[in-house]
């Protein structure tokens, strides 16, 4: 793998010295899901629009009060970042966030 | 070889890291919901993955018992807004611009940047929120371990050398910092920092282009980024192409709102309580560690061994660093080892023998003004500046 790595620098180097076109990374894959459960489709939809949902899976389980933790979350992406969300889906994403990641 | 050899030879070794990850291979970060993939990205080595849209990747810890220069491989990835400019960045047109409150804005490329003199400074570059996750009470944001840090050899230009070229008017007070990275909605806050216009003209400030004798890694800011030593990692702007003189303050999101401490001596309040005034986040604080052995290691008991790791500060340089195995009742000195600059991590060690048993070994810095780490973690509510007194169980049998 330390082989290959050192090759994608020469790759990039190659690019900078030589031609004249961008340099292209490529990602591997995105594989990160929400569990499934009611309207986990419009939350992977909504919050996946912007961010991989492992944004979501990786924060700390919330120990008690579920429902305002991702509250607060689901507000800052409306109110601090911009996120464009149908009225009538706040609720619902909250409300599968608050029951999906929450201590059991 | 043509752009779709390239575009080919970065899938398959994209390919090659998903490969890798089929296999499921993970770690457990120590504290709740910490399981992450390891993942290898192009240009990095199996990396610990919080998130991959943007990507974010900590170095294992197990790095920094490598080598005192933290491998371009193994250096952490952090970005905030998933517009990477991952297909947009051409190194012969890319060009860095100076404009704002100057005389006489200028753009300069890559090639013009390269040939002015340079200067080589080894630095670290920290993220403001490792750690975040061993905070109690826990706090939203990205939950990682203590490897968003690394220790590079940065080569570039100084800032000041730049900014004299388009020749700061009088009355700037900030300097902005821009780079091609931005966000997927037009609403939301694009990633822009600001420095105050003396310390962006403090000659050590630097656009850097390489970093550790290589270009720097895309995932690290290529083909340029800020270099703000002693400074958190908020500051260091990767894929910068945008310096714009400020005659006032810069009072964005990441400015004004985000990236800020309680603004009190230790940056902290009480455990769980709301930060009255607030002040952007800064300096390093004081932070050593013990890289020779991971917590669980397995030890001979009472033979002698040697605990090696690393300190840092943000700039003073350190002054001593000290081991404890009883809970921080008695502390003894270390030998500092050989010191690469007052911004490098400065390398440690200390010989010692340990009975049978299970043994929690305390690292403590104090840096050359005096800044000492605390027992106890501070706490605030951004997750930020971590730096108590680290503990590494070690079982001796």
């Amino acid at each position: 793998m330390r082989i290959i790595s050192s090759f994608a620098a020469v790759c990039l180097l190659f690019g900078s010295t030589a031609m004249a076109a961008p340099v292209h990374y490529v990602l591997p894959e995105e594989t990160a899901a929400l569990a499934s459960g009611p309207n986990s489709d419009i939350a992977q939809a909504t919050c996946g629009a912007c961010h991989s949902v492992d944004y979501i899976t990786t924060q700390p389980t919330p120990q008690k009060d579920a429902k305002g933790f991702w509250t607060a979350e689901v507000t800052k992406m409306q109110k601090v970042f911009g996120a464009q969300v149908e009225p009538d889906n706040v609720p619902k994403i909250v409300d599968y966030l608050a029951a999906t990641y929450t201590a059991k | 070889m043509s752009a779709v050899h390239r575009r080919m030879l970065l899938g398959m070794i994209a390919g090659a890291g998903l490969a890798g990850s089929a296999r499921a291979e993970s770690v457990t970060l120590p504290f709740e919901n910490g399981e992450r993939p390891l993942v290898a990205y192009p240009q990095k080595r199996k990396l610990i993955r919080l998130t991959s849209r943007p990507p974010q990747l900590e170095t294992p810890l197990s790095v920094f018992n490598e080598s005192l220069i933290t491998p371009n491989d193994a250096f952490f990835v952090r970005y905030h807004l998933a517009g990477v400019p991952y297909d947009k960045i051409d190194p012969d047109s890319f060009a860095v611009q100076i404009k704002g409150h100057v005389e006489k804005p200028v753009s300069l490329s890559l090639k013009q940047i390269k040939a002015m003199p340079s200067v080589e400074l080894t630095a670290v570059n920290q993220c403001s929120g490792n750690g975040r996750g061993f905070f109690a009470p826990r706090v939203p944001g990205g939950q990682a371990g203590n490897g968003l840090m690394g220790n590079a050899v940065w080569r570039g230009v100084p800032l000041k050398h730049l900014l004299d070229l388009a020749g700061v008017k009088a009355g700037a007070v900030e300097v902005k910092f821009q780079g091609m990275d931005g966000p997927v909605l037009e609403a939301t806050p694009s990633f822009a920092k600001s420095l105050k216009i003396d310390h962006a003209r403090d000659g050590e400030v630097m656009l850097a282009y390489a970093m550790n004798g290589a270009e720097l890694p895309f995932l690290n800011g290529f083909p340029v980024r800020l270099i703000v030593p002693g400074y958190f990692g908020t500051y260091w702007v990767k894929h910068l192409n945008q310096i714009t003189v400020l005659d006032t303050p810069l009072q964005n999101f990441w400015m004004a709102t985000a990236y800020r401490v309680p603004d009190n001596d230790t940056a902290s309040v009480q455990p769980g309580t709301a930060p009255g005034a607030t002040r952007p986040i800064s300096t390093f604080t004081v932070r050593s560690f013990l890289t020779s052995h991971l917590d669980g290691a397995k030890v001979a008991a009472n033979r002698e061994i040697v605990l090696r790791g690393i300190a840092f500060d943000a700039g003073t340089g350190i002054r001593n660093v000290e081991i404890s195995r009883d809970q921080g009742a008695s502390w003894v000195p270390a030998l500092l080892g050989e010191n690469h600059g007052r911004y490098a991590f400065r390398p440690w060690e200390a010989r010692v023998q340990l009975a049978a048993g299970t043994h929690h070994l305390l690292v403590r810095a104090t840096s050359h003004r005096g800044e000492q780490q605390p027992m106890a973690a501070r706490w605030n509510p951004g997750g930020y500046m971590r730096n108590n007194v680290e503990s590494t169980t070690i079982i001796a049998g």
